[in-house]
């Protein structure tokens, strides 16, 4: 059987995007195509994301803001331009409330250590309650345990379900008059759930508690409002949507970001330094202490680009049919359980299963054999592996230049592992 | 096809019908080993009478790598003394992070050769050492309390 994208009535063309990415031709061991199934853990670059960062280097390289050359200026007009390109994909009221970071785990951490440090009202301190999901990646989890071991406050969290959802039936007794700040993950990398986000919002509201998403798997997915979700801090990376490493992105509304204390001192975050003391710059700048990773910003705003002239909504319609073929085609297989929510609403394309009788590891590696790369182990969110009582998952995660043809690879795939193991 | 090299039928033969496996009474010292990255773990039990390997029990979750290994370890070192049990333990271990480069010796390492494969796999290498690790620790600790 030949399946296509074309037979799912795809609404993007993938043949098109394909050829945008060089490495999505290469062979691996021998000669196999590269599937490339692992996108959950960080996304493919396209053409134009890579030249922009060469051309970067070849023709504008300066440190930004500082210096009144060519170059400087130029320089400077890139990495400011890729956050207005920033502000733009996620519908910020401000280009000021967009901070670039590391990635998605400097922005939840910048954000967990100075509600340690901050004014009344917003510190976190001994008593207070911190809200996070058992479907946390770590990088959601461990931040938070380090904030309540400094400031006596105690970690709560939603459970999840059978079916891989947030169980919010306890929505009134978790988040309470003591909750200062509720942290959760908008999309779930291990178990592909799009959370109800909007509800535990509504309920942190009630409370005046503070409301951190991490989107880590939802930006590059799908369309990303912040304007319309609500939250007060959105994080982000920039690797997972086509970007480069070494870029994250925190979105916070400005007055919170004007409010709270800076989090690294250095070079671009001040306003005046004296040999006593030191006053901050406005946000953005105020925590965005050092020289910025200009190229990897740069990049960010070529990944921005190619994925709004794509459409983040056909992307996400691409995909969504994908996770449903997928889902169905695994399903199939004796010995394989879906990990995560079984049908393709509220949900995308990153499939956690296990395989009977074999570990994850051993079909990760024969997959590889083939050409096919998924992701083994406990991806970072080992309470929630836990909580399904096995030690780990295989994960097929997907993206915009993806194919069911590659889902059906997998499946064949698999056929192989049992061979191997049966 | 590659796999196969490291997929040697003793290893899946040590993986579907392991040796030794189970705690068991009495013990000298028990070891807890997990690979952080993938959560394979194993705990470990090793029993040393008059200087010599007399029970090595174990229980583990993991890939074919990390299980066969254990159960390979437990045939190797029982009935041997702790000195011709860890200068086994250092051909194992030698073979496994040689890259490949290493040719192992079938008379020290009986069915550990098969896993000459694996030292290939960079990625795989802590999978068979982890229950190595864990008698490595275990037997250390037998040593530390009788001194």
């Amino acid at each position: 059987m030949t399946t296509t994208a074309a037979s799912l009535d795809s609404p993007i063309d993938i043949e098109t995007i394909r050829k945008d990415f060089p490495i999505l031709s290469r062979l691996v061991h021998g000669d196999k195509p590269l599937v490339y199934l692992d996108n959950a853990a960080t996304s493919q670059k396209p053409r134009q994301v890579i030249d922009s960062i060469v051309s970067y280097y070849e023709q504008h390289n300066a440190n930004v803001h500082r210096g009144i050359h060519t170059l400087a200026e130029e320089a400077t007009a890139l990495y400011e331009g890729a956050r207005d390109k920033v502000a733009q994909f996620i519908n910020a009221p401000s280009r000021d409330e967009v901070v670039f970071t590391k990635n998605s785990s400097e922005a939840m951490n910048l954000i967990a250590r100075v509600l340690g440090e901050a004014g009344p009202g917003f510190r976190v301190g001994p008593g207070d309650e911190i809200v996070i999901t058992e479907m946390e990646h770590h990088s959601n989890i461990v931040p938070w345990h380090m904030l309540a071991e400094r400031t006596g406050a105690t970690v709560k969290w939603f459970t999840i379900t059978d079916d891989g959802r947030l169980d919010l039936s306890t929505l009134d007794s978790v988040i309470t008059e003591r909750t200062k700040i509720v942290s959760m993950v908008h999309v779930s990398n291990l178990l592909g759930t799009i959370n109800p986000v909007e509800q535990v919002i509504a309920r942190a509201r009630q409370v005046g508690a503070l409301v951190l998403l991490d989107a880590s798997q939802s930006a590059p997915h799908l369309p990303l409002d912040v304007t319309a979700l609500g939250a007060d801090f959105v994080a982000f990376t920039g690797h997972k949507m086509l970007g480069p490493t070494g870029i994250g992105v925190l979105w916070g509304r400005l007055d919170l970001l004007q409010e709270l204390p800076p989090f690294l001192g250095g070079g671009e975050m001040i306003e005046i330094v004296t040999m006593e003391k030191s006053t901050f710059a406005q946000p953005p700048h105020k925590f965005e202490a050092g020289t910025p990773p200009i190229a990897e910003a740069v990049g960010l705003g070529a990944a921005v680009d190619y994925l709004t002239a794509v459409g983040m909504d056909r992307i996400a319609a691409h995909e969504h049919a994908l996770t449903a073929y997928a889902l169905d085609a695994l399903s199939a297989v004796p010995g394989v359980r879906i990990i995560g929510p079984p049908t393709a609403e509220d949900r995308v394309a990153e499939i956690s299963f296990t395989l009977e009788g074999v570990h994850p590891h051993d079909v990760g590696q024969i997959l590889d054999e083939l050409g096919i790369a998924v992701r083994v182990g406990h991806h970072c969110a080992r309470p929630a592996v836990i909580h399904y009582g096995i030690p780990a998952t295989t994960r097929a995660s997907f993206y915009l230049y993806n194919t069911t043809a590659e889902a059906d690879a997998l499946v064949k795939g698999l056929a192989q592992v049992k061979k191997v193991f049966g | 096809m590659n796999m196969e090299s490291m997929y040697q039928e003793i290893i899946l033969d040590h993986y579907k019908n392991p040796h030794g496996r189970g705690l068991r009474e009495p013990f000298d010292a028990e070891s807890f080993q997990v690979n952080p990255t993938c959560g394979d773990e194993v705990t470990l039990r090793v029993a040393v009478a008059d200087d010599k390997v007399s029970d090595v029990s174990y229980e583990g979750q993991g890939c074919s790598i990390s299980q066969a290994s254990t159960s390979v370890l437990t045939d190797l070192v029982t009935g041997r003394s702790v000195e011709e049990a860890l200068s086994t333990m250092d051909a194992f271990v030698e073979m496994i992070q040689s890259r490949g480069t290493v040719e192992p010796d079938e008379d020290v390492l009986e069915d550990g050769i098969a896993f000459a494969g694996v030292a290939k796999y960079p990625a795989r290498v802590k999978c068979a050492l982890l229950g190595w690790m864990a008698f490595k620790d275990a037997v250390s600790r037998v040593e530390g309390a009788a001194r």
